[in-house]
């Protein structure tokens, strides 16, 4: 059987991850532990993360229900973060928002790293005249600022979770591509790319099995640290009204919740504000220390 | 003619300037010639040596040949086909009968991927996965002298000279008809060096191959090579069978090379003939000979008049208005 370019691709990728992946993710272990705001930041990534993936069934109450109740309630044994304008409780409405804001991170951070590493191999790989129209498209569309060009879209689309995945990761592509085309650009020319030509390789085999290994890595870093951007780009979004529709709990809304209310009550905006500030500490340690292993020029240990 | 590769008039330009800055400084002739109209070809099991300073062309020529490089002119037919133009696709196919090692060991081997990955990416290019590729790859290591074991290991756990003889291995691994090693011995110290040309030596009687080996080592050229040709500013100025050349070189550029090479027995008589100055750049070629303006036998008539390319019966060619062995004859 003929095995065709993807098929070998992946299967040459398994196998050098297979290899080395045991050793290098135990190494990578080891020295996250050394690191303690590495383990720190990892400690609140994993609780923020699976506070919602398991949101549906920790939550208290039902994030949306209206309950006859106290309302505007502070923290109290019933209600561990209080209630909202509504009656809602605040604690299951910030664990379901995590999911909103996962959901966002997750799906637009995958689009923009799959269209950047594709559009940033194409820009650094190709000829001339291609890299040059598609930097110029790049730097057409970072010149937007970000909640600018999310407030347009979202008047030409109108409000939805899907507008503010989409804002987002037509924003961060050109971020990503920018940093593929310059690593496959300094690596066009490596001997060893040279030596693949000279094989007679084919330029998808050469991009995705010899040049995509060599640059996933930082980019999936930059990935992780740019999570907490993301997030605050839905909460901001959805602060302003343009990201998800009511009653979906969002940390966003309920920021906004509270802030129309917060001569009433702090409570509201302390509980939507935490899990941002958590989040954003919890990506950022660990991105920093994972930064710190993998590149070793900015390691202070070796 | 029959042999294996004939290259005729080849000539490769290189850019230097856009044609817009070109434009504005009124540059007539924006393109250096990296290597300019060279011949030489190469039978079934020969080896061909080329030898030069830096910057002479003689890894252009080995791009160039392998289709890395467009040549401007002339032709490249290698098993009576022309290479020159021939399309990528095409290309890929004829790139299974010609492999190419290059300069640096380590840096010519993708290093995410294990050994065993590294030899048989040829068979994976070449769509030949339907062979059992453990087995393929146990014995191209075993053949360059490797045991399977390093097939597990990544490229910079190896040292120099075993991922020289990876490279070996995969220049092997679809059984080329011709190898060209472009400095096999480079980074190398003395002992493994010796080791690498004895194996290349040992498979070329196995199997057969031809050679074509770039290097500024004469020692390497005289240990293995059949033939040689010396390079100066893209240019052949001699080329001939690699004894005759080195107990009689014809041009003073390949005497000066010669007799700058060190000789290992300290009490030898050194006869040094030494050459002034730098090369000349290839922007600002001379006229006349181009070696005129280090040649230490320079007459009125080489600043002038380019001298033709003379062959004698030997099957030696060389470019100098005059040789060494007349002028000697004269005297």
């Amino acid at each position: 059987m003929r095995t065709s370019d993807t098929t070998a691709a992946e299967e040459s990728r398994a196998e050098a991850d297979t290899v080395r992946g045991a050793g290098a993710l135990l190494q990578t272990w080891r020295l996250l532990r050394r690191d303690q705001l590495g383990m720190l930041g990892l400690v609140l990534v994993v609780i923020m993360v699976g506070s919602a993936i398991f949101a549906d069934l920790i939550v208290p109450y039902d994030p949306t229900q209206i309950m006859v109740g106290p309302r505007m309630a502070p923290p109290s044994w019933d209600h561990l973060l209080g209630t909202d304008h509504l009656g809602r409780d605040t604690l299951s409405r910030v664990i379901a928002g995590g999911q909103v804001a996962f959901l966002v991170a997750l799906a637009s951070l995958g689009a923009a790293l799959s269209f950047g590493l594709l559009l940033g191999l194409t820009a650094g790989f190709g000829p001339q005249w291609l890299d040059n129209g598609f930097l110029l498209l790049f730097d057409g569309v970072r010149a937007f600022p970000v909640i600018i060009f999310g407030l347009a879209t979202v008047t030409l689309l109108g409000p939805s979770l899907w507008t503010v995945i989409f804002v987002v990761a037509v924003t961060s592509i050109p971020i990503y591509a920018r940093i593929v085309r310059t690593q496959t650009q300094a690596m066009k020319n490596n001997e060893f790319i040279v030596a693949e030509r000279a094989m007679g390789a084919g330029t998808p085999r050469i991009l995705g099995v010899h040049v995509l290994p060599n640059v996933i890595g930082p980019l999936l870093i930059l990935a992780s640290m740019d999570v907490p951007l993301v997030i605050t780009t839905e909460a901001g979004l959805s602060f302003l009204g343009m990201g998800v529709r009511p009653p979906t709990p969002s940390w966003g809304t309920i920021l906004n919740d509270g802030y129309s209310y917060i001569r009433n009550s702090p409570w509201p905006v302390i509980a939507g504000g935490i899990p941002i500030v958590i989040t954003t500490l919890g990506f950022t340690f660990l991105g920093e220390a994972l930064r710190d292993i993998f590149d070793p020029k900015l390691r202070k240990d070796l | 003619m029959s042999d294996l590769l004939t290259v005729r008039d080849l000539r490769v330009r290189f850019r230097v300037a856009s044609p817009v800055k070109a434009l504005m400084t009124g540059m007539k002739d924006p393109f250096i010639d990296a290597v300019c109209g060279v011949d030489f070809g190469i039978a079934e099991g020969e080896t061909l040596g080329l030898v030069g300073e830096s910057g002479s062309g003689k890894s252009t020529i080995a791009r160039a040949v392998m289709g890395l490089v467009p040549a401007a002119s002339g032709s490249v037919t290698f098993d009576g086909q022309q290479l020159v133009g021939l399309p990528n696709r095409q290309f890929n196919r004829v790139r299974r009968d010609l492999a190419m090692m290059f300069q640096d060991p380590v840096g010519s081997l993708s290093p995410r991927l294990t050994i065993r990955s590294l030899v048989t990416e040829p068979f994976r290019i070449h769509g030949a996965g339907d062979r059992e590729l453990d087995q393929e790859a146990k014995r191209l290591l075993e053949m360059v002298g490797l045991s399977a074991d390093f097939g597990r290991r990544f490229p910079h756990q190896l040292s120099g000279g075993q991922a020289r003889r990876v490279g070996v291995a995969r220049a092997l691994a679809m059984d080329p008809k011709l190898i060209i090693a472009d400095e096999p011995t480079a980074g190398l110290d003395v002992s493994v060096q010796g080791e690498v040309l004895n194996l290349l030596a040992r498979l070329q009687r196995e199997l057969g191959l031809s050679i074509l080996i770039i290097t500024h080592n004469l020692n390497v050229v005289r240990h293995i090579t059949d033939r040689m040709a010396i390079m100066y500013l893209g240019r052949f100025v001699e080329h001939g069978p690699t004894e005759q050349v080195f107990h009689h070189p014809r041009h003073p550029y390949t005497e000066a090379l010669l007799s700058a090479n060190p000789e290992p027995d300290p009490d030898a008589a050194s006869s040094r003939v030494e050459i002034s100055g730098e090369v000349p750049s290839l922007m600002n070629r001379p006229t006349g000979c181009e070696f005129h303006t280090r040649c230490p036998y320079v007459g009125d008539r080489c600043r002038h008049e380019a001298p033709p390319v003379t062959q004698d019966d030997h099957g030696r060619a060389f470019t100098c208005h005059y040789p060494l062995g007349d002028r000697q004859a004269a005297e």
